[in-house]
């Protein structure tokens, strides 16, 4: 529980931090420590810089910008679990956000670190794959935008590139959207065994759009593509969320861990497929 | 709630301003100058021989001070704080590792930062042996941990639990023939008490500071048995106990973990003494899994031989016992202490094999319980399932077979006398209070609507208060490392000449309220107020000789102690008065800070009076001596026996298996309370790790030896939001084996509720064809049993 020897910076301008990133052979981003700390600990992880975003001022703002909402790079999951312009415009993020670890983990660890980090059980992917958020990702060389769905790599892999900071994401409002989970501790305490996070445009009586995310059951939180089809087009009933939380895990490779077997996370993703798509079809 | 005749009052503790505010001092917070950190180089195999140690490069390294190995400290001997049966723990590997994390080498260095660089630096060659870990395959004894052993260490049973010293009479008469009989039922289980990590809040930590001048050494440790420590290093450095001064500050939380000395307790003196130098460690959380004691580990099968009517012939308990590589100070006393209340509250023919058994997997030991919970889970589970096999009520057969009130003492099958009793009594408080026939028809009607609702009963017996010094002669003595004696309990009382008291104990607190119950002892016994009583402990020079603090002992033994103690001070302190106040000392009243005259109010002196009287023996009547303290040692005729009963009500998910405690309620016995509330508090910890057992978790290896469970993210703690309000009650049946007629509360909750939990999943589904399912119920086994149920 002793890292090995790094560097410290706490630049004040997120330019300052760029340059200092792309500067650095090794260097690695701080923003809530949540992931990053334990890391080093163990010597896991071994930066030669550890660049923390969490002076930078602007960085911690959920702002209305009238077709979407944006979440900047230092706001902590607390923030994103209690912010009406979240729970009311992608409730499923902030349900997500809401059951992410405990209190004192909420108020430290940020939304985007959670993304950044993209751990294969963590809840807030799920949320950002459903509601279909963009990541707005900074570098010496310019801005670029990242579609949720093409964000996720792999395990703990994510499209950044070692040299850029996750400044925001964005997300689109409208639509229907919830996050329902299974913890490790049972109801939604600790990481999820399984959880699902749907979005929903079921406004007219049919189902015309929809996008279904799955966690902790796959090498990284994905989207169930044939589960989301099996509702589009229908009017939502029983039988239609009974055959898309049947897709839940179709072309997916299901992992297995002291907490669920193969066979028991693919029941527990058709489960939370079902039940998320139940309380925003209700 | 009912309190007591002796205090029984909620008083706040007055440990907690100094702790909330984060002012408390422990180890970590004690600072030498000059003082050096170690790290340890730790085996990645759970069996392999050692056949070189290179320190070179971690030596080259800038801060280094030293590599130490096995070669360096051999000649320490082995720590004496161990039971002598089967392979005792080296200070570092001596040649051979026997289980991963197991300590090979110690660096010392300016910091704790260098010191981790440099234990990386030092390359260890091992040759790989085969390991064992499976509990069954290492009784089988196909492979041993230590060659030439056998993995079996030794076989408690229950008429013949020492050999030599206890020889009972065949206590199962007539459980083989019982079993043959056509009007009995057999039932018969195979359960798991699975392997904990029991994970205090605070890790261990040792800081010595050897001082060649003074010949001395003072080591600070987080302990619950500082004396103990003290006498250990005595005998290992070869200076006598009044030369080493162990002191064990605030404890965050011990669990049976800190009642080990530890090879690193004695390293550091090493180091210290070698460099010159005050030389810290501090465990990591991870190491914790290596290099600190675990907790339970028993498979076994306990079987029941019944009549169709609830009256039980015969309970059988095969078990093995995981040991871990190396035995420790009461490694294989656990399943002992379990056999003790085996029997449980059940006047009932009994057979036990409790085989005490090596593999390659670290240490166990006493954790929270200590062999009572395991004992308490296999009678209780295997109860319940007879119950249901007859199909007549958990509660009633209990009480078809418990020992009636009228029985006590009760000299039980394993040898052991049970003080005071009246167990159904107790029962039919918590029954009445939940209103059990209502809980019963809630559930059934849960049940028709396709909702899974259990209810759990459990009832137990523990052992707690050791206890009689006698006990010593049966081998779990730390006479042997430089202690007078072991299992007593002492105090101190001293009224400073202010009139303020100090009150020294013999006890190792880590969290239990001991500065409070203390002075609620002898403020009650004094009539000084809260305030202007200090209690103090753990420090091995300073405090009298004492035992420590585990197997919920330290009120009925040390607190007994300090009553007395109490009580010498009054009446020396009467006479005082009675010769100031020129009335007989009979007629003399403490209150208020204060004595007088019995009927005169206005006739009074305060403490300070009595105490500048005390300390100025010129002015005392003839033949008193100066002075106002009294030191008393206190050896109980008998341990206590607590009991309790315990019921839960459980929501069991049926699609995804996970369960959702809903209730749980509590109606304990311990004597008499000094404390509700600090009671209260020790039940709903231990209740709180006995459900974190029953349903979360589990230190888990694979087939190499390796913990996978090392951090937190994977031993999943119980969380205050995982739990209920617990609702707690209390019966009152004090003991007659001390004056305070306490028992003792530690580890009822634990000792009560894991198979509370499990009997109330079980309800939920037995309908379903669940009979059993394995600790930890996290939700894939549960969906697992629904899922074999319906096939
Ligand atoms: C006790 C505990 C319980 C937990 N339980 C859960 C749980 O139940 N569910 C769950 O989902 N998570 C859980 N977590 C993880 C937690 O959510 C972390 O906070 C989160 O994963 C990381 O966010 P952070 O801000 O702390 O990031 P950090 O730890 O600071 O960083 C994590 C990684 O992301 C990178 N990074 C961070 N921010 C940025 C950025 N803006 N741009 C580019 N890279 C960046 C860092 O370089 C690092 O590699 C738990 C953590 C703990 C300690």
């Amino acid at each position: 529980m002793y890292p090995a020897k790094f560097d410290y910076v706490s630049p004040s301008t997120l330019e300052e931090a760029l340059s200092i990133l792309s500067a650095s052979e090794n260097a690695k981003v701080l923003s809530g420590g949540m992931s990053l700390i334990p890391l080093m600990k163990m010597r896991l992880v071994r930066p030669t810089t550890v660049v923390d975003i969490s002076r930078i001022p602007g960085l911690d703002e959920i702002t209305d910008e009238g077709d979407h909402i944006s979440i900047g790079a230092m706001v902590r999951h607390a923030d994103t679990a209690a912010s009406p312009l979240v729970i009311e415009h992608a409730a499923a993020l902030a349900q997500a956000a809401g059951a992410t670890a405990d209190i004192q983990v909420r108020n430290q660890g940020t939304t985007c670190g959670s993304i950044a980090h993209a751990d294969l059980a963590a809840d807030q992917p799920a949320a950002v794959l459903a509601l279909g958020a963009t990541m707005v990702v900074a570098s010496l060389a310019g801005t670029r935008e990242i579609a949720a769905a093409d964000f996720f790599v792999d395990t703990l892999t994510s499209a950044l590139t070692p040299e850029e900071i996750l400044v925001k994401i964005k997300v689109p409002k409208g639509g229907k959207s919830a996050y329902v989970k299974l913890g490790r501790r049972g109801g939604s305490s600790d990481y999820p065994i399984a959880a699902c996070a749907v979005w929903v445009d079921a406004s007219n009586g049919t189902v015309s759009d929809a996008r279904i995310a799955v966690t902790g059951v796959g090498s990284k939180p994905y989207l169930a593509a044939a589960s989301a089809q099996a509702v589009v087009g229908t009017d939502g009933s029983g039988d239609a969320i009974a055959e898309a939380a049947s897709h839940a895990t179709d072309d997916i490779v299901v992992l297995e861990d002291l907490y669920g077997s193969v066979a028991y996370r693919s029941h527990l993703a058709g489960v939370y497929v079902q039940r998320a798509l139940e309380e925003v079809l209700a | 709630m009912s309190t007591t005749s002796v205090m029984g009052g909620i008083v706040r503790r007055k440990e907690d301003p100094a702790l909330i505010q984060g002012k408390g001092m422990f180890v970590d917070d004690i600072k030498r100058s000059r003082e050096l950190a170690v790290a340890f180089v730790r085996s990645p195999f759970a069996a392999a021989t050692i056949t070189s140690v290179d320190a070179s490069a971690a030596l080259e390294l800038a801060g280094v001070h030293a590599v130490y190995t096995a070669d360096d400290v051999r000649d320490l001997g082995l720590n004496p704080a161990q039971v002598a049966v089967g392979t005792l723990r080296p200070l570092l590997a001596d040649g051979a590792v026997h289980h991963v994390g197991e300590a090979v080498a110690m660096v010392v260095a300016d910091d704790r930062y260098v010191a981790q660089d440099a234990a990386d630096l030092v390359y260890v060659e091992y040759e790989p042996g085969d390991v064992v870990i499976d509990l069954k395959e290492a009784f089988a004894d196909t492979h041993q941990v230590h060659d030439g052993v056998s993995n079996t260490l030794l076989t408690w049973h229950g008429h013949a639990w020492w050999e030599g010293v206890v020889d009972l009479p065949d206590p199962s008469p007539g459980i083989q023939e019982a079993k043959e009989r056509d009007d009995t039922v057999v039932v018969s289980l195979e359960m798991v008490n699975q392997r904990l990590l029991p994970t205090a809040i605070e890790t261990r930590a040792v800081l010595a500071d050897w001082n060649s001048g003074y010949g001395s050494v003072e080591l600070w440790t987080s302990s619950q048995i500082p004396h103990a420590v003290a006498g250990a290093i005595g005998v290992m450095f070869g200076i006598p106990s009044n030369k080493v001064r162990v002191v064990a500050p605030e404890v965050g939380g011990g669990f049976g973990v800190k009642l080990n000395v530890y090879p690193d307790e004695a390293l550091v003196c090493f180091a210290s003494r070698e460099l010159g130098r005050p030389v810290r460690w501090t465990e990591t959380r991870r190491e914790a899994g290596f290099s600190s004691t675990q907790g339970r580990g028993w498979i076994g099968t306990a079987t029941i031989t019944g009549t169709r009517d609830g009256k039980i012939l015969g309970y059988e308990l095969d078990a093995i016992c995981d040991m871990g590589a190396y035995t420790q100070n009461l490694t294989v006393a656990v399943p002992l202490l379990g056999l003790f209340v085996a029997p449980g509250q059940y006047d009932i023919p009994t057979s036990y094999a409790l085989h005490c058994v090596v593999t390659n997997t670290p240490t166990t030991d006493a954790y929270r319980g200590a062999g009572r919970p395991e004992a308490a889970y296999y009678l209780d589970r295997i109860i319940d399932t007879y119950a249901r096999e007859i199909g007549m009520d958990p509660a009633d057969v209990r009480k078809v077979n418990y020992w009636k009130p009228d029985q006590f003492p009760v000299n039980t099958a394993v040898g052991m006398t049970m003080d005071t009793g009246d167990y159904e009594m107790n029962l039919d408080a918590l029954l009445d209070r939940v209103g059990y026939e209502d809980l019963k028809a809630r559930r059934d009607a849960a049940r028709a609507e396709g909702r899974l609702l259990g209810i759990g009963l459990s009832t137990y017996v523990e052992v707690c208060g050791f206890g009689p010094s006698a006990l010593a002669g049966l081998g779990f003595s730390w006479a042997g490392y430089g202690l007078p004696a072991a299992f007593n309990g002492s105090g101190v009382v001293r009224v400073q000449a202010d009139g303020t008291c100090t009150v020294t104990i013999g006890t190792g607190p880590s969290g239990q309220g001991h500065e409070t119950t203390w002075a609620q002892i002898v403020a009650d016994g004094l009539g000084i107020a809260m305030e202007n009583i200090e209690v103090r402990h753990g420090d091995s020079l300073d405090s009298p000789m004492g035992t420590g603090t585990f197997g919920s002992r330290s009120i009925a033994v040390d607190g007994t102690a300090t009553y007395e103690a109490t009580k010498r001070v009054r009446e020396k302190a009467a006479t005082i008065a009675g010769h100031l106040l020129e009335a007989a000392s009979e007629d003399i009243q403490f209150q208020d800070g204060g004595a007088h005259v019995a009927g005169s109010p206005d006739r009074s002196v305060s403490w300070a009076q009595i105490a500048e009287s005390a300390y100025q023996p010129h002015t005392l009547p003839e033949g008193v001596e100066g002075g106002l303290e009294s030191s008393v040692v206190f050896s109980p005729p008998n341990a206590t026996w607590p009991f309790g009963s315990h019921m839960a009500l459980v929501e069991v998910d049926p699609t995804t298996g996970d369960v959702d405690l809903l209730e749980y309620w509590a109606t304990d016995d311990c004597g008499n309370v000094i404390n509700p509330m600090i009671v209260d508090g020790q039940l709903h910890g231990g209740i709180a790790q006995g459900v974190a057992q029953a349903l979360f978790e589990e230190a888990i290896y694979d087939d190499a030896g390796n913990l996978l469970t090392t951090s937190l993210i994977d031993y999943p703690l119980p969380a205050a939001g995982n739990l209920p309000m617990f609702s707690l009650d209390r019966t009152v049946t004090p003991t007659d084996v001390n004056a305070l007629g306490v028992k003792g509360i530690g580890e009822a909750g634990t000792i009560g509720s894991a198979q509370t939990i499990v009997n109330a999943v079980v309800d939920a589904l037995s309908h379903l064809g669940v009979r059993h399912i394995d600790m930890p119920l996290r939700p894939q086994r549960v969906w697992q049993a629904i899922e074999d149920g319906r096939k």
